[in-house]
């Protein structure tokens, strides 16, 4: 990973990020009522994000049983609504754990 | 006019502050697991002052260090955030006609679901002063829990690192999955995606490369719910400024899912707005009839 590639996609990504954000607000000032359009692109993030944690999350850690172990946390702590934070440490202390054991073995 | 209901810098950096709060644990695993990542300090810290976006930042890290070539981080940036094309639009909708050009630039740059969704639940019409003072409030809390996540990461031990890489996809369960419980679009949406993504990746070109994945799966499983389920607009001549049922709606969807941020800090947020619809219920009612 060179320092360029790393200053390349940031610029990247903060580029179309910024024009998402800029084009509606400084060009368009009337409302857009089509609801096939407006649906779309509330469904999208959520279709993106799904698509790339299954089944990826499974195959992230040194061996299946501990992805598989880390997700099932996850999932759980996500169902109840745990912040963002508290779902990544439990996930990555249990796949640790998970690791720890199978090396055991 | 009461003072304290008036939309000024000081009132939008104290209404940012909730927002900040929920950002720092966000932003602090952000620029931990980009550490984990092998990235130098610098790289995490200039992603969150130049982006100000959660997920297009996991998801744009997550292909910076897996090697995607530059321009299918390019698309995919573009596929997640499209979304901002909403947010931004509704919001053009409840500035003041006259906000010039110059300050609609400045204020692009902060548009975030939870700047968004505590801006478009204001009774009154929002301006210029106020969003920035919203902006910077959650934007110094967003940039500052990126440093210390990243000098964090500079400490942790070499055994935890390796159990890192569940990290990333943890946290997109964490944002998924409150808002697959609230509606059945959604869900419907993720298991659809999650089906078609896992079926994809038997095959070897597609296991390698997440953004084909990302392709047909997750913009496939958005196009099946929108034919499926379109949300409704809003009746014509309800609307008035950004407080129509339509803005409502999608105020309403991005406070559940509240993507970016802790679940604690909208409900504090929202809060915020309620008591601000309250006192300003009096003087809506003027502005509704003026504008009928």
């Amino acid at each position: 990973m060179t320092t360029e590639r790393i200053l390349l996609v940031i610029t990247i990504m903060a580029s179309i990020t910024y024009i998402c954000r800029m084009l509606p607000i400084v060009f368009i000032r009337r409302k857009i009522k089509n609801k096939y359009f407006r649906s779309f692109l509330i469904y999208l993030p959520y279709g993106v994000m799904a698509a790339m944690v299954f089944p990826k999350i499974f195959f992230s850690t040194a061996s299946i049983y501990s992805g598989i172990l880390g997700a099932i946390v996850a999932f759980i702590l996500a169902y109840k609504k745990r912040g963002l934070l508290v779902v990544a440490l439990s996930s990555i202390l249990t796949v640790a754990l998970a690791e720890w054991i199978i090396s055991l073995i | 006019m009461l003072n304290k209901r008036e939309l000024t810098l000081l009132r939008g950096l104290r209404d940012g502050l909730p927002i900040a709060l929920g950002y720092l644990s966000v932003s602090f695993t952000f620029g931990i697991i980009a550490i984990a990542n092998d990235a130098p300090v610098w790289a995490p810290i200039l992603t969150s002052l130049t982006n100000f976006t959660g997920t297009g930042q996991f998801v744009g890290m997550d292909m910076l260090y897996n090697g995607s070539a530059l321009f299918e981080i390019a698309v995919t940036m573009a596929i997640i955030s499209a979304r901002y094309i909403l947010l931004s639009l509704s919001l053009s909708q409840k500035l003041p006609d006259k906000t010039n050009t110059l300050k609609r630039f400045i204020i692009a740059f902060g548009i975030t679901d939870e700047v968004f969704a505590v801006a478009i639940n204001k009774r009154e019409q929002i301006n210029f002063k106020y969003l920035v003072g919203l902006m910077f409030g959650s934007f110094s809390g967003w940039v500052g829990g990126t440093c210390i996540g990243a000098l964090a990461g500079k400490i942790i031990p070499d055994s935890l690192l390796s159990a890192m890489g569940i990290a990333i996809y943890a946290m997109f369960m964490a944002i998924i999955v409150p808002p697959a419980k609230g509606s059945r679009p959604i869900l419907i949406t993720v298991i659809l995606s999650a089906a078609i993504s896992s079926f994809l990746y038997i095959f070897k070109t597609f296991r390698d490369n997440s953004f084909y994945l990302i392709l047909i799966g997750g913009v496939g499983a958005a196009i099946v719910t929108t034919v499926l389920f379109p949300i409704q607009d809003a009746k014509d001549g309800s609307d008035t400024l950004g407080s129509s049922a339509d803005n409502k709606n999608i105020a309403e969807i991005y406070s559940q899912s509240s993507s970016d941020v802790s679940f604690s800090s909208y409900e504090i947020a929202s809060n915020i707005s309620k008591t601000s619809e309250i006192t300003a219920e009096s003087d809506d009612g003027k502005n509704k009839e003026e504008k009928l």
